[in-house]
């Protein structure tokens, strides 16, 4: 009930509505002459991100050029947006390969849960975040694109140095 | 045609500097004021946006807009470019007469009240003496009450046009607000009135050069609350509940656009401007010169016209700057404390200012005081006793009433003995 609120008897300098005044201008104006600037000029300056950043996929590839996966399945199984589609393939020889490995990065909620369970360790998540399409297909990213990313990749949480130092 | 034709003749002939100019001479030269001035007028009123963004930024430790040209000084420009690239969007449901004329209606009366500004002393040219004013009309400030008091004609209209909710209620508590502190606003200037013993602009500026101290020292209180209404009559924070973006989606203009929206918000800052070269004027000494006679006597020189233009130009922009540093302080008022602060501070305030300034002005005329240093340092006597009771005594959580109100002890004592009555009922019945 608000006949219950309590009416308190507050000294002048708490009531004064001139005193507050004079002193937010004061504030202000110590603010204003201040040079220190807490945003970052974004283009120019950037923040660093954290070496376990999960930001957008990257394909590792061989010395030869090819790409490290051999199509064993594992991670469109573990992917829980279900944002990988794979096809695989085999060659004369019997070694695996990826028709199709495509990664909808629209689907995609970065867990990393398929750079953790890769065999291979082909698929990475990569230490980027500027991703900026005219269309949604534009998301979806195929495995040249995949292999063509040059960012660093993300390194996965070490349980024996659980700060990353 | 033969006018023309003898126009040298007469540029030539020399008459008395402190006379008035033939036709033509002035002719010119009113042409050539009301080119620099308004000029000067929009690129003050097109750099106070930037200047808003920019101290805005700076209060709040960003660097503000920094992308258009060196350090973002050519923003303005980007800005008036996109207002006229932008879709200009007539809603449907919109009256569209009035929503059309509003634009206009604020923006008109904004530019026109900045004719009667006196930017400078008189300059003693060859072909007579040229006033540094685009007009100096015999009503004086009287004009800068009744013109810019039309603007919020645009902003009811605008309101009622857009037929929208929070258009119309921005409207009505424009029309509201401006309404009120318009009366406290020519209060407070009647003081200066009666020490000028005119309301030509020039009078007043002359008036304060001669008593070698300005009016915000003889009149200190007219000052306090000719600023707050000024304040209030602009529309600014903390009285911008007209706008109120996190109440009303920015109130009267939600449903403009393009540079119908630009138009308002031109407005806002000419008016802006316009104020503070009021305040400049009446109450900060205008274009005199500080310690400083020899621009007092007539039409000087092109020099001293220069620095008394500089000296206008700066007391101007030190208000702008105030009002943009108060913007990015103080928090809106409420609309009942907007109301109260209005009718039963200001206005009680300013009338019975009147009636002290008049009587103490007839008291030292009658004694004899000479108008000087002397007569004004007993006004400050008086200002200064003024203001510590008014800020002392009243400031007491009273000039803004705080949320809760305050009961008496009995009321406290009943109600509390209602709620505590009602408890009981609630638990015997529960058992």
């Amino acid at each position: 009930m608000a006949i219950n609120v309590k009416v308190v008897d507050r000294p002048l300098s708490e009531t004064s509505y001139v005193r507050a005044t004079l002193k937010g201008l004061g504030n202000t104006f110590k603010h204003l002459i201040d040079p220190h600037k807490v945003t970052t000029q974004y283009p120019e300056q950037r923040e660093s991100i954290s070496p376990r950043w999960r930001g957008t996929h990257r394909m590792l590839t061989t010395e030869d050029g090819k790409a490290k996966c051999v199509a064993c399945g594992l991670c469109p199984t573990v992917c829980p947006a279900n944002c990988i589609k794979l096809v695989p393939g085999e060659d004369e020889q019997g070694n695996r390969y990826p028709l199709v490995f495509e990664i909808d990065e629209f689907r995609c909620i970065f867990c990393g849960y398929c750079q953790e369970v890769c065999p291979e360790e082909a698929i990475h998540l990569g230490r980027h975040y500027e991703n900026a399409e005219y269309s949604r297909e534009g998301f979806v990213y195929d495995l040249e694109r995949l292999m063509a990313q040059t960012h660093p990749v993300c390194e996965m949480w070490d349980p024996a140095d659980p700060k990353g130092e | 045609m033969s006018a023309f034709l003898a126009m040298p003749a007469l540029l030539q002939a020399a008459v008395d500097p402190q006379a008035a100019p033939n036709f033509w001479p002035w002719f010119l030269a009113t042409a050539l004021k009301l080119l620099v001035f308004f000029t000067l007028y929009m690129v003050i009123v097109a750099y106070s946006t930037l200047a808003e963004r920019k101290i805005s930024a700076w209060i709040q430790g960003r660097h503000g807009p920094n992308r258009v040209g060196p350090r973002g000084y050519f923003q303005p420009l980007a800005d008036g470019v996109k207002n006229f690239m932008k879709e200009e969007t007539l809603p449907p449901h919109v009256n569209k007469a009035l929503f059309i004329i509003a634009p206009m209606l604020s923006f008109v009366p904004a530019l026109m009240v900045w004719a009667i500004i006196p930017w400078g002393a008189a300059y003693a040219s060859p072909w007579g003496r040229i006033d540094m004013v685009l007009a100096d009309l015999p009503i004086g400030f009287l004009f800068t009450l009744g013109i810019g008091s039309l603007g919020v004609y645009g902003i009811v209209l605008a309101g009622w046009g857009s037929n929208n909710k929070y258009a119309l209620l921005g409207g009505l508590r424009s029309s509201a607000q401006m309404i009120s502190y318009e009366i406290s606003m020519g209060m407070s200037l009647i003081p200066v009135l009666l020490l000028a013993g005119n309301v030509t602009m020039r009078t007043i500026v002359n008036q304060q050069a001669e008593m070698h101290a300005w009016n915000v020292v003889t009149l200190s209180v007219a000052f306090v609350t000719y600023l707050i209404s000024a304040f209030a009559e602009t529309n600014r924070l903390p009285f911008d509940l007209p706008e109120a973006e996190s109440e009303l989606v920015t109130g009267y203009h939600t449903e403009y656009s393009a540079m119908k929206f630009s138009m308002f918000m031109i407005a806002e800052y000419a008016n802006m401007v316009t104020q503070s070269a009021m305040l400049a004027t009446l109450f900060f000494g205008g274009w005199d010169i500080p310690f400083m006679t020899a621009d007092n006597t007539g039409a000087v020189s092109g020099p001293l016209v220069l620095l008394s233009v500089i000296i206008m130009m700066a007391k101007t922009l030190f208000f702008m700057f105030f009002y943009i540093w108060i913007r990015w302080t103080l928090p809106r008022f409420r609309y009942d404390q907007l109301m109260s602060l209005g009718w039963k501070l200001l206005l009680p305030l300013a009338l019975g200012y009147i009636v002290v300034v008049a009587s103490l002005m007839l008291a030292l005329d009658a004694m004899g005081i000479e108008r000087g240093l002397a007569y004004a340092g007993i006004f400050l006597a008086v200002n200064a006793v003024i203001l510590f009771i008014a800020f002392s005594l009243i400031d007491r959580g009273r000039v803004l009433s705080p949320a809760y109100g305050r009961a008496s002890a009995e009321e406290l004592a009943r109600l509390r003995g209602i709620t505590a009555a009602r408890a009981n009922l609630s638990t015997q019945a529960g058992d």
